[in-house]
């Protein structure tokens, strides 16, 4: 929050995929993944987006970077409208935004070389002899941690946490502002999960990094986020600071979702069950509570000055 | 605790890699009980599954040694004929896999899936097969059981076909469930339900459950009694308030560490250096965990490790867990690929 006016901007963003059917395999209505959803994120912040899965996270985020196409709303970034930019013009944009995925063993190419793998990006955007080229790469391999020699082997030679390194370095190649990582450390073993959760950290503040973090598992997002939007059937339903979000949720979906993370003092196990049971039974009994007349989930409602819920 | 229901005697599980034996598991002694929960924890490559699929036979015979004794109920599973471990397995035993979106038949619906085990270990009419499916799925949580029933896995959601796997493990009463990173692959409200509902199911039927995960705070709900795995050995086995409230042995006490649920926010999480050795590289002698903790001097290790007994029911497999303490300089960040 050093700079006032925003790094990424989305505001009232949808994202409808066409049902088909019928005569002439048309649509006939839409699944809304994204469905009006708006927010903000400023320079060197990580913002959690925090769901269960179909909840629409992805689909956000893939939206932003333009691997979906947005039905309406609007993307600012650094000022300027993404959604409204086509092909040359988008990319030359979006190449301050990068993307880090969750499979380290299927997100990159295994019948290439990590050179080849890191330096695709470069060769997109930049004009490099192949020298220059090589010690970028390599510069930026021995950052995330590898040997300079690791760009002369394949992925499959890699562990899963290094080709998680190997796909953070080709994010970083182009100096991203922000990076949408989805999911980067859900297949990961715990220690494995700390070693590139710490890395993400450092580099964060080496680079002013901003980083959509999109995931699942509350443990990590509370570990890692500034703040924190919860996505329910694709719209926030909270949003927050992550101690706010976590300490005082509103929304029954949040209570749910955060009571369901695993208690971690085997004495205490009865008692998170019984806390579960109750928040079970509340989420289902206000269940309709949700909604508005139309079935759709309320806007959001600010309740303090950073602290924000869909109540009607 | 009741009596015990599976006993594993000095297990030794090798794999032939290019003419050469390796042992995955690495002479495992383990004892589960009738009413119990025992989990066995550790990163991925350390063996819990090859110990899994071990008990069940679900290795490739040509490839695989198999040393020591498992005994289910008194009889050796090692030494049975494959006729008589097909009566057991699937019926006795049951397993349910990590990743319900591959451990289902898409070609086959729910009802025929989960009344295959039947066919084989129970005498039940078609029609009394149907009717204990159909019961089975509404155990398992799932309302609409007639609709599920002649459905696909695939019109189903991960969680829906979680609890199918549960089903068919259930279908023909077994004694011991075995079951591996069984929520792995789920959402963490599907989690909750799916560990809620294997403690429920095991009440009821007085079973025993290995649980195989990775995942501690899993271990924290369910788990009665915890065994920790390091490259193919058990380092630390105790009950679970033990293990959670004092965890011995290195390995353990970094696997804690690095947890981010039990760490402030924004700081720095324990990276364990270096990994898991893969088998061919494994050293067989002294410490299997020493090239990890760099920092603990040779002389704190002793030249064979071996499970002792420090506390009633807490067994350690090390000698420096007693002066052990974390290095706090930054290292462990950087390692070299190995192929």
């Amino acid at each position: 929050m050093k700079k006032m006016s925003p790094l990424l901007s989305v505001q009232r963003l949808k994202v409808y995929f066409p049902i088909r059917g019928g005569f002439w395999h048309r649509a006939i209505d839409h699944t809304r993944a994204t469905d009006d959803v708006s927010f903000e994120i400023m320079e060197g912040e990580t913002y959690g987006l925090v769901g269960e899965s179909g909840c629409g996270k992805t689909t956000t985020g893939r939206a932003i970077i333009g691997l979906h196409k947005a039905t309406s709303g609007k993307i600012l970034f650094d000022g300027i409208d993404l959604a409204k930019l086509r092909g040359k013009e988008r990319r030359r944009r979006t190449k301050d935004i990068q993307m880090v995925f969750q499979d380290p063993y299927a997100s990159l190419n295994g019948r290439k070389k990590v050179l080849d793998i890191v330096a695709e990006p470069l060769r997109n955007f930049e004009r490099m002899s192949p020298q220059e080229e090589k010690r970028a790469v390599q510069t930026l391999l021995e950052r995330v941690g590898l040997d300079a020699d690791a760009a002369y082997r394949y992925p499959h030679q890699f562990s899963g946490g290094q080709r998680q390194r190997i796909g953070i370095a080709r994010a970083l190649t182009l100096n991203p502002k922000l990076i949408i990582a989805d999911e980067p450390v859900s297949a990961l073993d715990v220690s494995v999960q700390a070693q590139v959760l710490n890395f993400m950290q450092d580099i964060q503040k080496e680079f002013n990094l901003a980083y959509l973090f999109i995931s699942h598992d509350l443990g990590v997002v509370q570990h890692i986020c500034d703040r924190i939007g919860i996505m329910y059937r694709g719209r926030l339903v909270e949003e927050g600071l992550a101690e706010e979000v976590y300490s005082n949720p509103q929304h029954l979906y949040t209570k749910r979702l955060i009571s369901a993370i695993p208690e971690m003092e085997p004495a205490q196990r009865l008692a998170k069950r019984r806390v579960r049971q109750s928040v079970q039974e509340q989420y289902e009994g206000a269940y309709d509570q949700f909604f508005d007349k139309d079935g759709k989930l309320f806007d959001l409602k600010k309740i303090s000055k950073t602290h924000s819920v869909a109540v009607p | 605790m009741g009596k015990a229901l599976l006993e594993i005697e000095n297990l030794q599980t090798s794999f032939r890699i290019k003419g050469t034996d390796y042992a995955a598991v690495d002479d495992v002694s383990l004892c589960i009980h009738e009413d119990e929960v025992l989990a066995i924890v550790g990163e991925s490559g350390c063996g819990k599954s090859a110990l899994a699929l071990s008990i069940i036979g679900l290795h490739e015979p040509r490839v695989t040694d198999l040393r020591g004794a498992i005994r289910f109920e008194g009889e050796n599973l090692l030494e049975l004929s494959r006729k008589k471990l097909n009566e057991i397995r699937g019926k006795e035993i049951g397993m349910v896999f990590q990743d319900p979106m591959t451990a289902l038949n898409p070609l086959l619906t729910i009802g025929s899936q989960i009344e295959e085990p039947m066919k084989y270990h129970m005498d039940l009419s078609r029609i009394a097969r149907k009717e204990r499916a159909l019961d089975l799925l509404r155990r398992v949580g799932i309302r609409d059981e007639a609709l599920v029933h002649a459905r696909y896995p695939h019109e189903l959601s991960g969680g829906m076909r979680q609890r199918v796997v549960i089903a068919i493990a259930l279908a023909c009463n077994p004694r011991l469930l075995i079951a591996d990173e069984p929520t792995t692959a789920l959402d963490v409200t599907i989690q909750a339900q799916i560990m809620e509902l294997l403690k429920t199911l095991q009440s009821e039927m007085q079973s025993g459950i290995l649980l195989i995960t990775h995942d501690l705070g899993v271990v924290a709900e369910t788990a009665d009694r915890v065994a920790v795995m390091y490259a193919g050995q058990i380092v630390e086995l105790a009950e679970v308030d033990d293990i959670f409230a004092r965890p011995l042995h290195p390995y353990t006490r970094s696997l804690f560490q690095s947890n981010p649920a039990k760490m402030p926010r924004k700081g720095r999480l324990h990276v364990i250096q270096g990994r898991v050795p893969n088998l061919e590289n494994l050293k067989r002698e002294g410490c299997r965990f020493a090239d990890r903790v760099p920092w603990v001097p040779k002389t704190e290790h002793a030249r064979s490790p071996v499970l002792q007994e420090v506390k009633r029911g807490h067994f350690v497999r090390c000698t420096c867990y007693k002066n052990f303490h974390f290095n706090t300089g930054r290292s462990g960040e950087k390692d070299v690929a190995t192929s």
